[in-house]
């Protein structure tokens, strides 16, 4: 490789990175970070996108070793089976040691009750609190970015949560260059979000270049529905339908994957992760907002729920 | 229709940070970038028109985009940073939102360290004020390559050259003085549209970029190759399986310049020397990778490495010191004192230090004075330190790497991160800005 004379068109740039490749080499190095400084992490794992990719660049981090983290994951007992399915297979595949904290569990005995609208996405934050205590996890990495709403738009990568794990926003450590501060006292974690500055686009983008396999709920297939607060929920034994909502049966495809009672699904005819992205980049709602019942709560339902704890 | 293809062809990632004062309008400017180029969706954009409703305003009011915090939208201020994400047919963008308040020097400083460019807001009206010159302070002592001073409000002053023509004269002087090396003035309205996506009706007499259209064309790097190579080990990767019995890989992100397979380089602190032989850029051999690529790299011979060394060309390695020099911006409630013990953290090592000088403080609004023996610095103050160091890190001056050239100074008690440090000289000054400016990486 020569030294650059003339580099006025960036794209004659040799040393030129796109922005997949930026993105990639920002959470490796988070990766790693975590790696280095905490004793004992965990990746959060639902089987979600985000997830997925996650441990796909965890695994790109310290190939040709295995990944030096466990796997966790929150089961509301509301979880479509094919991701389940997906979850047991990649965790066999890479032979890595998974964790699953059952929110059933807590309502069998009485530690959590079942909300009115049958909704389950808020209950995990106290299984989800409990597993970390237990597990004695100092980081914990979660497929959060920054992108999805207002609340996680001011959301650092070292994110520290107290002993009850919550997340107080004055304070939030300053983050400067790519100096991280991992430091917590005993009893206090780390959230760790490798993909604070990913969009969803950049999500998809890089599943198609990187040709990784994700749950078959993400394309469109035809499934039986109905409408509720403007979105397309799976019928089934959590709250719906009730008598006013017709079950229909539609092609659809999921955008998120959450808790069967309150993730929507799109109507879509993608069939391919191509035709998945040209229907986000033409979409003109965001991710959650066309597909999450519980952030429509309140205008600050998010920081309310990060406050207490959740992802 | 909306710009698929288009959008999806984007490749280039461009960071950059927005400041201005509680009224300069940055949020509507911000809206404004967001709402025209498409990154507004309509969910969101019916959320911020049923509130602004609730509060009684007739139209949407895009400041409300970018208020994410519950406190903030009860009391209406921006607190802290705020990172947002668009993009056009032509690059993809990071946006650093941060508050313009004194108090909130700490956020600017924070936005700034990783942007490539920093967009400057000042009112037509009032021109240069003194905290359009502490945001400009804070660009150079950063050393962000870019600065755009985005003169707002032109439809208040009836959109006349003339004063756009003095502000942005005044300002181009003061910020090439702090050795900024790369300064454009764009006459905007944020409100109404002018010079923000879309060039503007009013402005016959300029004839340069809207904010949008500089944003896509400024160039996003500099040129790796004119940098010596500095690699900070974060990780030691050693599978130890029957398949990689000996294999023994450095990771890490590579901080400035270009490593290549063959480099003889050295392994600071220690100073032990070897050859690259192989370079894995996340599964794939390559012959060369460069910043800010996260790569593994394999040494010829079987040295003591471990997380935070540095390797280094042996040619051009940085110096060594236990006596780090260079300007802070304190970052915390609690002011930092002669004699404080903290821990430093740079690059991938953290170490026990000493803050054994504060000679001076920055007056940022005062022509940059300098108020001698401070006593301590408090939350936003800007100054001199020296910091004595238990072992010897390898540092740049920070002006030639922005990444090895800084560091952290933490609370070792409760883990808090209490200042941010830069090595070297604050500020580059207007002779060294026109050297870069000759060198022509200023593409």
């Amino acid at each position: 490789m020569t030294t650059v004379t003339d580099t006025s068109a960036t794209t004659e740039d040799p040393y030129a990175l796109s922005h997949l490749d930026a993105l990639e080499s920002e959470a490796v190095h988070i990766f790693r970070e975590v790696a280095g400084e905490f004793e004992r992490p965990v990746i959060l794992f639902s089987g979600g996108k985000d997830s997925i990719v996650m441990l796909h660049l965890a695994l790109k981090a310290f190939a040709p070793a295995s990944v030096p983290f466990g796997l966790l994951h929150v089961d509301t007992g509301h979880n479509f089976p094919e991701v389940l399915e997906y979850r047991d297979r990649t965790v066999a595949t890479h032979g890595l040691r998974l964790h699953v904290a059952h929110v059933q569990d807590y309502i069998d005995d009485g530690r959590l009750r079942e909300r009115p609208d049958g909704t389950r996405n808020p209950l995990q934050t106290v299984p989800l609190l409990d597993a970390i205590t237990t597990g004695r996890y100092d980081a914990v990495f979660g497929g959060g970015r920054r992108d999805e709403e207002k609340a996680r738009a001011k959301e650092r990568v070292f994110s520290l949560r107290d002993e009850f794990g919550a997340w107080n926003p004055r304070r939030q450590r300053p983050e400067l260059w790519q100096l991280y501060n991992g430091r917590h006292a005993p009893g206090e974690h780390v959230r760790v979000f490798p993909l604070s500055n990913w969009t969803e686009l950049d999500v998809w983008q890089y599943i198609e270049r990187e040709g990784i396999e994700l749950p078959g709920i993400y394309y469109a297939h035809e499934r039986d529905v109905f409408a509720r607060d403007g979105m397309w929920l799976t019928a089934g034994q959590w709250g719906g339908p009730r008598r006013a909502e017709p079950v229909e049966r539609r092609l659809v495809r999921y955008r998120t994957v959450g808790d069967m009672s309150c993730t929507g699904a799109v109507d879509s005819d993608a069939v391919t992760i191509a035709q998945v992205i040209t229907e986000i980049a033409a979409s003109r709602l965001t991710e959650r907002g066309a597909t999450r019942a519980d952030d429509k709560m309140s205008e600050a339902a998010m920081e309310d729920r990060k406050r207490e704890g959740y992802f | 229709m909306t710009p698929t293809g288009q959008t999806l062809a984007a490749t280039s990632l461009l960071r950059f940070a927005t400041a201005g004062s509680v009224d300069d309008g940055k949020s509507t400017l911000v809206g404004r970038l967001l709402h025209d180029s498409k990154s507004v969706l309509t969910d969101q954009l019916e959320a911020v028109e049923a509130a602004s409703l609730r509060r009684g305003q007739q139209t949407p009011d895009l400041a409300l985009l970018t208020d994410g915090l519950r406190a903030e939208r009860e009391q209406g201020i921006t607190i802290d940073v705020a990172y947002r994400y668009f993009a056009t047919p032509a690059r993809r963008f990071i946006l650093a939102d941060t508050p313009g308040h004194v108090q909130y020097t700490r956020n600017m400083v924070t936005g700034a360290s990783t942007a490539q460019l920093a967009v400057v807001l000042v009112d037509a009206r009032n021109g240069v004020v003194e905290q359009t010159r502490r945001h400009a302070a804070v660009a150079a002592l950063l050393r962000v390559p870019h600065v755009v001073l985005a003169v707002n409000k032109m439809d208040l002053v009836d959109y006349a050259e003339p004063a756009f023509a003095a502000i942005a004269e005044e300002f181009t002087a003061y910020a090439a003085s702090l050795g900024v090396p790369d300064i454009t003035a764009i006459p905007i309205s944020a409100l109404a549209g002018d010079n923000v996506v879309t060039p503007s009706a009013h402005m016959d007499w300029y004839g340069g970029p809207t904010v949008l259209e500089h944003l896509e064309t400024v160039p996003v790097g500099e040129d790796p190759s004119a940098q010596p190579a500095r690699f900070p080990v974060q990780y030691v990767i050693r599978p130890q399986t029957s398949d990689h019995p000996d294999y023994r890989g450095y990771a890490g992100r590579i901080a400035a310049g270009v490593l290549r397979v063959g480099d003889e380089v050295t392994v600071l602190p220690s100073g032990g020397r070897s050859v690259i032989t192989g370079i894995d850029a996340l599964g794939e051999p390559v012959k060369a990778a460069w910043a800010p690529q996260s790569v593994t790299v394999l040494l010829a011979d079987d040295l003591d490495i471990s997380r935070g060394d540095l390797i280094a060309p042996a040619a051009e390695p940085p110096s060594i010191t236990q006596d780090v020099e260079g300007t802070v911006c304190h970052l915390h409630e609690r002011p930092l004192k002669v004699g404080d013990r903290v821990l430093l953290k740079h690059a991938t090592r953290t170490v026990k230090a000493i803050v054994k000088a504060l000679p001076y403080r920055i007056d940022l609004t005062a022509g940059l004075a300098h108020v001698a023996d401070p006593g301590q610095l408090d939350v936003n103050d800007i100054g001199g330190i020296t910091v004595r160091t238990a072992e010897p890190l390898p540092l740049d001056a920070y002006q030639d790497s922005r990444l090895t050239g800084s560091f952290l100074l933490i609370d070792p008690a409760d883990g808090s991160t209490l200042t941010a440090g830069m090595a070297g000289e604050a500020f580059a000054g207007p002779a060294a800005a026109a050297g870069a400016d000759q060198e022509g990486w200023d593409f």
